[in-house]
């Protein structure tokens, strides 16, 4: 699914966008305000559903090869995080709908859970 | 689709606050006289393959006559001859040479003005011309240069192992972890991260090594007054040790379990110390040690046997 797709799903504002990725093609995602549990069971290139707008959010996203965040419950990140988001070249995004919701209307979508990747 | 200002300018804007007119400009300036004619602006236009052509009586900038200048004086049936001084512009906006692009860039948004006269700011001369196109050609070079210096990083480090004699190479890298500053808890793993990639190692491997060192050193920050982590990188291995001073864990069985915290609320607040990281540090790595004494530190290590990019 192509970001702007994402972004009318979600009702979504653009907060940073990456030049070089705005063609991304997003297939999975993850839900999760825990970064240790991120950490654990996010694949690579999966879109990072979260509530928390910590720089430790765009390190976990980096370290774990995720190129799309979205701040759920209209959470916005600080300054020093969206700083570091174009620094590390990663793409965020911010709705005001809720984390089930988000997560729910993605998924009645066709985007797939990290869990799912590679069983079908 | 809602899309919001950008809230900090890309690599492109940026340039454009770092690069000075001086550094995109064009240096080799064609100049007329005021009573020059249409007709050498005709030649000049056609032979140089430009838009614009200062004008400029004993060295001082008096106008500016560009294409649209011709065009209308033949659309007015104007003389071929006629004086330059009767079509130019004479109010001409300039800009200094030790101005930021960004300016420029402005002055073409906010004038409509196709190209501007570069005047050095001490001697008050003309010392070049700025167009719409040179600014754009400008930026390009430099992203190219940006993208070339980062390339020539990747092709030094990617080689080291190759390039150095002995029978056996270890690449140690040290990174200071500073306890409790949890705003830049996560740089240095960051920065071992692109060490690891000017290295040439995998994603995946740069994926475990990374989430690994990411755990430990929140642990650090958060549990402990600092330390150092400190990689010893050969091409089939990657050991990373993670030292601190204090105040070591009392039960480490315990502390390995999955869900096992001592953290606080505030870090729980912040979405960690859930009882994950070690376990996390288990799982990405191959092998990983645990030693604590309390009151006098711990020390994790672990290592992850590695597959490098071969070129």
């Amino acid at each position: 699914m192509k970001l702007d797709e994402i972004i009318s799903i979600l009702d979504a504002e653009l907060l940073c966008s990456i030049e070089e990725k705005s063609n991304i093609e997003i297939i999975m995602a993850c839900g999760a305000d825990l970064m240790s549990d991120v950490l654990a069971f996010i694949k690579s290139e999966a879109l990072l559903l979260t509530g928390l707008t910590t720089p430790q959010v765009i390190y976990s996203a980096e370290n774990s090869g995720v190129d799309v965040i979205c701040f759920v419950r209209g959470k916005l990140p600080p300054t020093e995080t969206i700083d570091l988001a174009i620094e590390k070249k990663i793409i965020l995004l911010a709705t005001k709908n809720p984390m089930f919701e988000s997560c729910g209307r993605l998924y009645k979508n066709g985007v797939i859970g990290c869990s799912e990747f590679g069983k079908q | 689709m809602k899309t919001k200002d950008f809230k900090k300018p890309t690599k492109t804007q940026e340039l454009t606050y770092e690069l000075k007119v001086e550094q995109v400009m064009c240096k080799d300036v064609t100049t007329l006289k005021s009573d020059s004619t249409m007709n050498d602006v005709r030649w000049i236009l056609k032979d140089k393959k430009i838009s614009g052509i200062p004008v400029m009586d004993d060295d001082k900038l008096v106008g500016i006559i560009t294409t649209e200048d011709l065009i209308i004086c033949l659309l007015e049936d104007g003389e071929i001859d006629e004086e330059v001084k009767n079509r130019m512009t004479k109010n001409v906006v300039s800009v200094y040479s030790d101005e930021p692009v960004v300016q420029v860039v402005s002055k073409f948004v906010k004038s409509g003005y196709g190209r501007f006269p570069v005047v050095d700011r001490e001697k008050n001369k003309l010392i070049g011309i700025i167009t719409k196109g040179d600014i754009i050609e400008g930026l390009l070079k430099q992203l190219e240069i940006e993208y070339h210096k980062e390339e020539i990083l990747r092709e030094r480090a990617n080689h080291i192992f190759k390039d150095v004699v002995s029978d056996s190479s270890i690449l140690t890298l040290k990174y200071l972890v500073k306890g409790g500053d949890f705003k830049k808890a996560g740089e240095q793993t960051s920065k071992l991260r692109k060490s690891l990639v000017r290295l040439g190692f995998l994603p995946e491997t740069i994926r475990r090594v990374a989430i690994a060192s990411f755990e430990a050193e929140m642990n650090m920050v958060i549990f402990t007054p600092g330390g150092e982590i400190v990689a010893k990188i050969q091409p089939d291995t990657i050991m990373v040790n993670a030292m601190d001073s204090g105040p070591g864990i009392p039960d480490v069985k315990k502390a390995m379990r999955k869900g096992y915290s001592t953290a606080p609320d505030w870090v729980r607040e912040l979405g960690f110390g859930a009882g994950m990281g070690l376990p996390n540090i288990k799982n990405y790595s191959d092998k990983m040690t645990l030693e604590s004494k309390v009151n006098e530190g711990t020390n994790l290590s672990f290592i992850i046997y590695t597959k490098r990019n071969e070129d």
